[in-house]
């Protein structure tokens, strides 16, 4: 028969303290490893990655002037509004002369549109502007304002995008004006042309499959 | 072991600060955890109480996981668990977690259940821990069907459909219940909404309630041990019971390695036989619900099956439901049953021994019949079976009687 004494002048201090720490580490790095797959799941998953796969447009019946809405008549991209718009020449030729009127007119910030579209028009092609319709304020989809005539909040109104939200105003590239709420001009989100008439969104020219 | 790291000084301000605002939280710590003190000899079978709540841990965070995708309509239901296996990021790490929790669930507790057997834990003073124990039990069993049909599988729906039917053998009012429980005049969409509410919100509530006076109501009398010692009869100078140990740190390090030898058999399972050839989850069950269908061979899961066994044994409707209804309350009774002198088995004579090696036999034995399909001499063995179960239990208060008993000794020995 054994008794069990727990006798304090026995106890190693040190090595107590060794193991507590070391089981401490291990558990440690064990509940991490353990949290992984709970807080990956909260990722899209394969569905909405399917879902967010690049879309195909023809834009042949796209006249000067005129809006396509991605989500209203053709296949959405990621749930998000994108528009493709075909722009005038008298808009285009409005274009660089609004520069001193707006926050970002050169397109410094890198994060609002991929590089091949960092120009002027901050499209491909010139006339064809695609863009992802949320406001970079609070997340409203702006109005399409095309037309160069005045307006109640823009006597002098050149065209391009009104948010009925919080008031902020952009030009017909997507760049906002100074004075407004919004901070960054509208997203170009990448896109690509299959041939002439043919526009992919959600990829860049150099990924084409 | 005086301390002085940074760290040790935080933990001990920040301690301090707790403990002026809200002392009661070092009270309560103190009564149910660093000076609670248990007996030192708890053996491998004192594992599963602590287990059984690991594993209840698991089933609520799983689940709450699971309802981000699971979606409870008749239409949606079966597709959406599918869509959690194979397109949600680690869902089926997720999915096959709760499931085969589900199963580890059932075995934890029946060996929980057994363990309080071997040692007469339910004896006088614990008559309330075990009534509220049997009462997780019948809640988990509730859960556990509620949970099962929501796959809205073949199982899931015709599983539904034979348990529900069961409360038609109910004189009068039974073909009314039972629409009153489906809410439709079959199992529908109605029927899973509800099962649904059941088994994500109420029960797990009262679960965890019930959990909570099961622990209260032990630590108010204390833990019972193999050799069925009374530890408090036995106190030190310092107010200890002399072959009590604190419950931290002694058994919640004990508690995790249980833990940790638990989680290996688990996550094998898990990994590589999630379904444990069809015992945790049903071949059928990845066949969507099929109202007109029915499988060829319905069976429960296996925890249930051994009453499942019961109630196929008995050849009259109404009498095989009441049989199989009151397979499960008398063990309710057993504190009462059991006119024992002694607690532990190791003290009990050997016609006690075999009392209960038979009873645990003829469980798994119902257990695996209640599986297979019926032929005429199986039905007959759960025939033999289901009587001796109940014999167990009523005849207890004669057999347990029944000595030579051995002493149990005052203090608590290690015998070599």
């Amino acid at each position: 028969m054994a008794e069990l004494e727990v006798n304090e002048s026995t106890v190693d201090p040190g090595r107590r303290r060794f193991l507590t720490a070391t089981c401490a580490v291990v558990g440690g790095i064990g509940a991490v490893f353990a949290a992984v797959p709970f807080v990956k799941s909260w990722q899209p998953s394969a569905r909405a990655e399917l879902a967010g796969a690049p879309v195909t447009i023809d834009i042949s019946k796209l006249e000067p002037g005129q809006r396509l809405m991605l989500g209203s008549n053709v296949p959405q991209w990621r749930g998000q509004p994108i528009w493709i718009i075909r722009r005038t020449p008298d808009v285009l030729q409005t274009l660089p002369t609004l520069a001193d009127q707006l926050r970002d007119a050169s397109s410094e910030n890198e994060d609002q549109q991929p590089e091949y579209a960092r120009n002027e028009y901050r499209s491909i092609k010139p006339e064809i502007l695609v863009l992802v319709g949320i406001c970079t304020h609070l997340g409203c989809s702006p109005l399409f304002e095309g037309k160069l005539e005045p307006k109640p909040y823009d006597s002098e109104w050149k065209g391009g995008f009104f948010c009925p939200c919080h008031g902020s105003k952009f030009d017909m590239a997507g760049r906002v004006y100074k004075g407004v709420p919004a901070p960054y001009n509208l997203k170009v989100p990448p896109y690509m042309y299959l041939d002439d008439t043919t526009i992919v969104v959600g990829v860049n020219p150099d990924q084409a499959a | 072991m005086a301390s002085n790291s940074r760290f040790s000084r935080v933990a001990a301000s920040t301690g301090e600060w707790f403990n002026y605002r809200a002392g009661g939280m070092t009270t309560w710590w103190n009564r149910h955890a660093a000076q609670y003190y248990a007996p030192k000899n708890f053996n491998v079978w004192y594992y599963f109480g602590s287990l059984a709540m690991f594993v209840l841990v698991n089933q609520i965070v799983t689940g709450i996981w699971l309802t981000m995708n699971y979606k409870p309509s008749a239409a949606e239901a079966f597709a959406s668990v599918e869509y959690i296996m194979r397109d949600v990021e680690w869902g089926w790490l997720i999915r096959y977690l709760h499931s085969t929790g589900a199963s580890a669930f059932f075995a934890v507790i029946y060996l929980h259940m057994f363990r309080a057997m071997l040692y007469g834990s339910y004896q006088k003073p614990r008559e309330l821990v075990w009534v509220l124990g049997m009462v997780i039990f019948l809640v988990s069993m509730a859960e556990g069907f509620f949970g099962y049909v929501l796959p809205w599988g073949q199982m899931s729906y015709w599983g539904a459909q034979v348990i529900t039917s069961l409360f038609g053998a109910i004189p009068f009012v039974g073909e009314a219940l039972v629409e009153f429980i489906r809410g439709d005049y079959l199992i529908s969409d109605a029927t899973l909404n509800r099962f649904f509410a059941l088994h994500v919100v109420a029960l797990p509530l009262v679960l965890l309630l019930l959990v909570y006076l099961h622990l209260m109501a032990l630590h108010e009398v204390g833990s019972n041990n193999p050799e069925g010692v009374d530890i408090k009869k036995q106190i030190g100078a310092d107010k200890v019971p002399l072959d009590g140990i604190p419950f931290h740190p002694y058994y919640t390090v004990k508690d995790s390695f249980g833990v940790a030898f638990f989680l290996i058999l688990f996550a094998f399972i898990i990994f590589f036989e999630p379904t444990l050839g069809g015992w945790f989850l049903e071949h059928d069950n990845f066949t969507e619900a099929n109202p007109l269908v029915t499988p060829e061979h319905i069976k429960p899961v296996w925890y249930f099956t051994p009453y499942y066994a019961m109630l196929r044994a008995i050849p009259d409707k109404l009498f095989g439901v009441v049989v199989m209804g009151a397979a499960v309350m008398i063990l309710f009774l057993v504190p009462w049953l059991d006119r024992s002198p002694v607690r532990a088995l190791r003290h009990r004579p050997l016609l006690a021994k075999l009392m209960l090696g038979l009873f645990a036999l003829s469980f798994i034995l119902l257990g695996w019949l209640g599986a297979v399909p019926p032929t005429d001499n199986k039905t007959l063995l759960a025939q033999v079976l289901t009587f001796y179960y109940f014999a167990f239990f009523i005849a207890m208060p004669f057999w347990s009687r029944i000595g030579p008993f051995g002493t149990v000794p005052d203090r608590v020995t290690y015998g070599h």
